[in-house]
């Protein structure tokens, strides 16, 4: 994949990323997660994936960020993190912490990637065809996996039933 | 030259603005944001290893993580319009009824 | 910077033509659906502007450009223009899939022949479903942006619809993946090149339609109801919601939904043409006139597109989401079995 296409890519999902967890409206953080994940499926298909890069767009941009957008929609998410009732202010110095404690987190696994010594991709057109071959996923999946796929499917209808008995109205 | 590390590196940046966001945000749904973030970034990691071993596994170990993110978003969300109906507010720290 | 290649600027040329071909056919279409709007009411339709009106769509296109861009004032800015931005966008970025043509060395000038075709992927067929699902974001953002009752009703409710109709379009998608074996869509069409001789006698088309009627017939009333086009466009009916999710919007930004809205079902008719009804090939004919080919049969179903609004009464949104959920699924799904079973049985 070339460089300038990765750095363009990575750039656009980290900024994006730091735009939904810095952003006071809601329906902008949705839509920034959503430019976050767009980037994603394009370092996706330079890995040689289409078929993640597409699932990732057809699953969580084309389904669950919509379902964010709904529910957003819906409560009508006010803009300003405001916590009414027994007032629990959050002094700046918490937050400096939390900022401290995430910082810290991300300087100990650049250290510990740093110590790996550089591992460059394999070049091999062969190693290429064998990863974006969609029929090797589906064999392996419906073959070797095909226990976890059944309870996949088992797990969403029962998220299903959950998610309506849970947001129904009880009147 | 794009070696594994730069994906890697990419993947724990993205880990830890997510990891941030649950830190800091006051709003239930950004809280759930947040946690996609981390996912997407485990899926990273996943493709590039997938891709650097030359085997599909690591395609297909995103798939699950996909489906298993979507039930959780959907029962997260569910949860938050149940607690928004009880206390009109997204915010968590109102919801402190259980601690002593 | 890479080289200036014969091929670079082949498909820089492929770009430009199938972009631009898009917009001219939206605004030949805008003509033909007031033209055989016309003839269905027994009327004449527009035959002032130039001669037989074909200047019409070009007489529109110049009153919305000169209209006032108008935004209601409690409307977010940024996702108002988003909103028209996304839908074009994503209406455009589906045909760049689509197969209108065999590999062609263009008279010579390329080493190596080139389908005729913006990007030659090996999951074309997904990319088509995940672009028209990122569709749904530029209705949705367009009724929550308006900050108004209509747009708000129109636009949830039509993305509740596409949401809901997108599951059989993917069915019926599944059950041609089952026969074609492939998810490229240059291989389906491919697949379709021949003729089967019936009988011995008689010749049909080697078409993925005889073979999945069904799929056929829920694939593009899935479409249809995609595209919020009659009989499944309550989401935008004049009687009930003024305008539904574009009702504040105007000039431009309404000529952006107009746009979408055609290039959508020019999107919808391709992708049913390539993989139902043989692609650019018809049996018999030069292939290398494929464009040729490709064009009349969408021409023929944005025809039927077009005749089916005018004729059929309007779903309420109860029954259309009855129908999109209890029949149309349930079908899908039968339909899916009942494929798979026969390739097994046949192969």
């Amino acid at each position: 994949m070339a460089p300038w296409l990765f750095y363009l890519f990575a750039v656009i999902s980290v900024v994006s990323s730091l735009g939904v967890v810095g952003q006071r409206n809601p329906m902008y953080s949705v839509l920034l997660l959503i430019g976050s994940f767009i980037s994603l499926a394009g370092l996706y298909v330079g890995l040689d994936s289409p078929f993640v890069a597409v699932t990732q767009i057809v699953v969580y941009t084309g389904a669950i960020m919509v379902l964010f957008l709904f529910v957003v929609m819906l409560l009508n998410a006010p803009r300003e993190d405001v916590a009414p009732g027994p007032r629990l202010p959050i002094p700046g110095a918490i937050k400096a912490y939390g900022v401290a404690l995430a910082v810290a987190m991300a300087a100990m696994l650049v250290w510990a990637l740093s110590r790996l010594g550089a591992v460059p991709f394999v070049d091999d057109p062969q190693a290429a065809a064998r990863v974006a071959s969609v029929r090797d996923i589906g064999v392996m999946l419906f073959r070797d996996h095909a226990f976890a796929f059944e309870v996949t499917s088992i797990l969403i209808l029962v998220a299903m039933v959950g998610a309506v008995v849970l947001a129904k109205k009880t009147v | 030259m794009i070696t594994l590390n730069h994906y890697l590196l990419l993947s724990a940046l993205l880990f830890s603005i997510g990891t941030a966001g649950i830190f800091l945000r006051r709003n239930l749904i950004t809280l759930l944001l947040s946690v996609e973030i981390m996912l997407n970034a485990v899926n990273l990691t996943f493709v590039a290893l997938g891709r650097f071993n030359g085997s599909v596994e690591g395609q297909i170990i995103t798939f699950f993580v996909m489906t298993v993110a979507a039930a959780e978003a959907t029962v997260g969300l569910a949860i938050v319009i149940a607690l928004f109906r009880h206390r009109e507010t997204l915010s968590p720290d109102a919801f402190t009824s259980l601690k002593w | 910077m890479p080289t200036i290649s014969p091929s670079l600027v082949f498909q820089l040329t492929l770009i430009g033509l199938v972009f631009f071909s898009l917009q001219i056919s939206a605004a030949v279409l805008v003509y033909f659906e007031r033209k055989i709007s016309g003839w269905a009411q027994q009327r004449v339709g527009p035959n002032r502007v130039g001669p037989l009106g074909l200047l019409q769509p070009l007489a529109d296109i110049v009153k919305l450009i000169f209209k006032e861009e108008l935004r209601p004032q409690a409307a977010d800015k940024w996702l108002f223009y988003l909103a028209p931005v996304l839908s074009a966008t994503t209406a455009f970025a589906a045909f760049a899939v689509i197969p209108f043509g065999p590999p062609t060395t263009f008279f010579g000038l390329l080493e190596k022949p080139v389908p005729l075709q913006v990007a030659d992927l090996n999951v074309a067929v997904l990319v088509v479903f995940a672009i028209t699902s990122m569709g749904i974001y530029g209705i949705v953002l367009a009724g929550w942006a308006s900050n108004s009752k209509y747009s708000m009703l129109g636009g949830l409710r039509s993305a509740a619809q596409m949401i809901s109709y997108e599951i059989a379009y993917g069915l019926a998608l599944a059950s041609v993946l089952v026969i074609a074996n492939t998810l490229s869509l240059r291989e389906i069409v491919d697949g379709q090149a021949g003729v089967w001789w019936l009988f011995n006698i008689i010749p049909v088309p080697a078409w993925y339609v005889f073979l999945a009627p069904v799929g056929f017939f829920i694939f593009f009333v899935a479409g249809i109801a995609e595209t919020n086009r009659a009989p499944f466009d309550f989401p935008e009916a004049e009687q009930e919601l003024v305008a539904g999710y574009h009702t504040e919007y105007s000039s431009m930004s309404f000529a952006l939904f107009f746009l979408a809205e055609y290039v959508n079902m020019v999107v919808v008719c391709g992708v049913t043409v390539s993989l139902f009804l043989g692609g650019f090939y018809m049996p018999g004919l030069p292939v290398w006139l494929g464009p040729l080919w490709f064009v009349g049969k969408v021409a023929v179903l944005l025809f039927f597109y077009i005749w089916m609004r005018w004729t059929l009464p309007r779903f309420r949104y109860d029954q259309l989401m009855d129908f999109g959920w209890k029949r149309l699924l349930p079908l899908a799904i039968v339909n899916l079995l009942v494929t798979a079973a026969g390739v097994l049985y046949w192969s």
